[in-house]
């Protein structure tokens, strides 16, 4: 009898019983070895930190120093080999898409595909649909208005994904949150009143502000439009928020407002364009006049929608500046 | 034109609307807007597919006062209404089930932050869905990156940072590809609308002029979304993200997510490249291939795995190669096979990980075997939830997993070649399914023996209402899709003949 009870310790079934009940972990002797030795600078593939690897996998795997140095070998051949065949992906890719990228239509050419239908009527009757003397703006906030809507949206999911990962909050009860929130708080060491930026920002960012106004609101006559000229109006309140510090800003733009600038400009989007793609799908009159091509007020719904697109970049702008800062506004 | 015509319209809108209203709601606010949301496009949809299940056809929508090519469109058929209808059920069940624990993992004054991601992300995979334009999907599957990335990283807690990092960098090289095929399909055939891409590339074969970019086209798109679905060789990132994200983000990443890309793929192929070029380029013997070694390797892996949610995980890799198998056997009954697949695997995989957060929050929130032994009797529900899901991955009969299987068995036995691979591929991966979804089955109705660690006292010993809801009516949607796959086969089966 007992003979057969030391079988059966030792046997398959034993095995595949302590297995199936959880207690043996196939994983432990093998796979993926995590070495966590922090890697200082400069130690990179450096002899005291492969000394270090070694002494960290002799203590996982209770090797001895022979296999030790085998292993941490191993670990090392298969990088070599890993960084060689992640060059050799790359530049077989490279070459391929090269290969195709020479065998595309030559640009420029009348007869390309490209040159069809769709941007003969862009290019010929776009002025006259859309109202718009710029035909690129015409083409995104009216033609293909849906996909630029996606693409405020992409901007405004953005925006979220980074409040997540660096908004601080200061009501937080979390220790940790409170303590970070006094390390990011780099107000002391804000330069006061240098003289020569708060001069030189006096001098440039009304230039800024109002250049930036000019873009958005000129972008259905004229090269730009909101996503430029968003941008050039985040760029000179950052300027700002440098030259003056987050005191004299915080009176100007708050979290409130910026809240309440990207809800707004993003609602009437969303609703003015649903007005719009709603008659256009019914065959229904919209009732926006088009204007005189070439008046500031023109092309329908072109120019408010340019200001929101102009409004939601610019505050995202902003915010990504102050948050990657400090971890609030 | 019929007012129900605009309905999908409508839901795109609506989920994107509310994402855009959470971000001033407070977090509990955000979450009844986001789970009205849901319910309202869920019916949405629904109307929509009974209108085309009597029309007998399809429609397209123009998205504005500028007719195709010139404007964007949206279309709906059967096959759009039907996916749409259950990724609805789907998300609500899943934003249902898991809120509490929403509420636990996600700081509090970041709780907004989480559902504007959800309904973006229902947006997305509406307008993947709906799009009948490239570049609308182009620019949507972007929105559906961000909010997954948003959904992995919102719990700060773990490992929860580098998986989000490693979804990003992996979706973003799918993503690239994806582009990089868009543009040199824009550059030979000048359209980004899918009906008239699809007349160029059909005049372009006939003529055979581009075929080194239109082979270029087909393999990057196809790398590219099946990077983003997790096939088997791209599935690195699958693991650490549906094991360190919150409940209702790994349901929601593994039932939805990649089977947004996969339905995007499969309107891409039949839509724009056409099916009989992929076949005539052997592209779809690749992605046979594929799919046939991930089937068994995913298994394996889940084998290995002593963390049971990383074991769901992997389980997705194999039933993301039977998709991806389904695809290229190259026969339509193949394809069928694979869309049904989708959705039984999304109803399937999102009841696997709501009714495991049942189990891990009666065992003090571990997630290894030996924790989880005889969590069954003290959770009774989500015993009962995980066995049902584990038994239709398996394919037991009257359960979803079932009729896939049952429809991949006979769809191989229509193609001369790929017969006898797929049908023994098929039995392994069926064997290995079994082994360790079995295993873990027992795990769990077997009693807790002496000298295994003590559950914590503070342990919670009743499961909220919301997650046993989301446990019975995700078992109702298994049996649903087990007994009445009749009809939905008919319909599939109309949805893919509306496709052309």
């Amino acid at each position: 009898m007992s003979r057969k009870r030391d079988n059966y310790e030792t046997s398959r079934w034993k095995k595949f019983r302590s297995w199936v009940d959880g207690e043996t972990d196939p994983l432990e002797h093998g796979m993926e070895a995590h070495v966590a030795v922090p890697r200082k600078e400069g130690m990179f593939d450096s002899p005291d930190h492969e000394k270090a690897v070694r002494e960290e996998l002799a203590r996982l795997y209770g090797d001895s120093d022979k296999t030790a140095i085998l292993r941490a070998r191993g670990i090392r051949y298969f990088q070599r080999f890993y960084k060689i065949m992640s060059v050799v992906l790359c530049l077989g890719i490279i070459l391929v898409l090269l290969w195709t990228v020479a065998s595309l239509p030559v640009t420029g050419v009348a007869s390309n595909p490209d040159n069809n239908e769709v941007a003969a009527r862009y290019i010929e009757r776009g002025l006259q649909e859309t109202g718009a003397v710029n035909i690129v703006t015409g083409m995104i906030l009216d033609y293909r208005a849906f996909d630029t809507f996606g693409e405020s949206c992409v901007l405004f999911i953005g925006s979220c994904c980074v409040l997540v990962l660096l908004r601080l909050d200061g009501n937080s009860k979390n220790e940790n949150i409170r303590k970070m929130i006094a390390e990011s708080n780099d107000r002391h060491f804000e330069p006061k009143n240098d003289i020569i930026l708060q001069k030189c920002a006096c001098v440039l960012v009304p230039i800024i502000m109002i250049f930036g106004i000019y873009i958005v609101l000129n972008g259905h006559l004229s090269p730009g439009g909101g996503f430029s000229g968003g941008a050039v109006l985040g760029s000179g309140l950052i300027l700002y928020l440098n030259a003056f510090g987050y005191e004299k800003m915080g009176k100007m733009f708050t979290e409130k407002l910026y809240r309440r600038t990207t809800l707004c400009a993003l609602t009437f989007y969303c609703l003015a364009k649903s007005y719009s793609f709603f008659t256009g799908a019914n065959h229904l009159e919209s009732g926006i006049p088009l204007g005189t091509p070439g008046a500031i007020l023109s092309s329908g719904l072109i120019l408010p929608l340019n200001i929101c697109v102009g409004l939601v970049v610019a505050c995202t702008m902003y915010a990504f500046y102050t948050l990657f800062r400090k971890g609030g506004m | 034109m019929s007012f129900v015509q605009n309905f999908p319209f409508f839901s795109i809108i609506l989920a994107m609307f509310s994402g855009i209203v959470s971000s001033v709601l407070s977090g509990k606010k955000a979450r009844n807007l986001s789970l009205i949301m849901i319910g309202v496009t869920t019916v949405l949809s629904a109307v929509t597919l009974a209108f085309c299940l009597g029309t007998g056809e399809s429609y397209t929508y123009m998205m504005g006062h500028f007719p195709a090519p010139w404007g964007n469109e949206i279309r709906a058929g059967v096959l759009e209404g039907v996916t749409a209808v259950l990724f609805g059920v789907v998300m609500f069940l899943s934003v249902a089930g898991g809120m509490t624990h929403t509420a636990e993992d996600v700081d509090e004054n970041k709780l907004n932050l989480f559902y504007i991601m959800i309904d973006l992300m229902l947006s997305s995979l509406l307008a993947l869905v709906y799009t009948n334009d490239l570049f609308t999907a182009y620019v949507f599957v972007e929105i559906n990156t961000i909010a997954g990335c948003g959904l992995i990283m919102i719990r700060q807690k773990g490992r929860s940072m580098t998986a989000a990092i490693r979804y990003m960098i992996m979706s973003q090289l799918g993503s690239g590809l994806f582009l990089i095929g868009l543009s040199i399909l824009y550059d030979v055939t000048g359209h980004l609308l899918m009906s008239p891409a699809k007349e160029s590339v059909e005049l372009l074969t006939a003529s055979g002029n581009y075929r080194l970019p239109m082979l270029v086209i087909m393999a990057v798109i196809s790398v590219g979304l099946a990077i983003k679905s997790g096939l088997y060789p791209f599935h690195y990132w699958i693991p650490d993200t549906y094991g360190y994200a919150t409940p209702t983000g790994s349901a929601v990443l593994s039932g939805l997510v990649s089977k947004g890309y996969i339905f995007l793929l499969i309107k891409v192929f039949y839509r724009v490249i056409g099916y009989e070029n992929l076949v005539s380029a052997q592209m779809i013997n690749v992605l046979y291939l594929f799919g046939v070694v991930g089937m068994v390797m995913g298994s394996v892996h889940a084998i290995q795995e002593t963390d049971t949610r990383r074991m769901i995980a992997y389980s997705s890799v194999a039933q993301i190669g039977y998709i991806y198998m389904g695809i290229g056997l190259g026969t339509t009954a193949g394809m069928v096979a694979a869309v049904f697949h989708i959705f039984s695997h999304s109803a399937t995989k999102a009841l696997l990980f709501i009714s495991a957060v049942g189990l891990y929050e009666v065992s003090g929130d571990r997630k290894d075997f030996v924790s989880l032994r005889g969590a069954a009797y003290r959770n009774p529900l989500a015993g009962i939830g995980f066995a049902v899901g584990a038994l239709s991955m398996v394919g037991f009969p009257m359960l979803a997993g079932f009729i896939s299987k049952l429809l991949f068995a006979t769809s191989a036995l229509e193609s001369s070649h790929k017969m006898l691979p797929t049908l023994f591929v098929l039995a392994v991966s069926t064997t290995l399914n079994a082994i360790y979804f079995l295993r873990l089955v027992i795990t769990l109705y077997s009693r807790r023996r002496e000298g295994d660690a003590p559950i914590p006292e503070n342990t919670v010993t009743r499961s909220t209402r919301g997650l046993k809801f989301a446990i019975i009516c995700f078992i109702g949607l298994n049996l649903v899709l087990g007994m009445a796959s009749q009809s939905i086969v008919q319909a599939i089966t109309d949805g893919l003949a509306m496709f052309d």
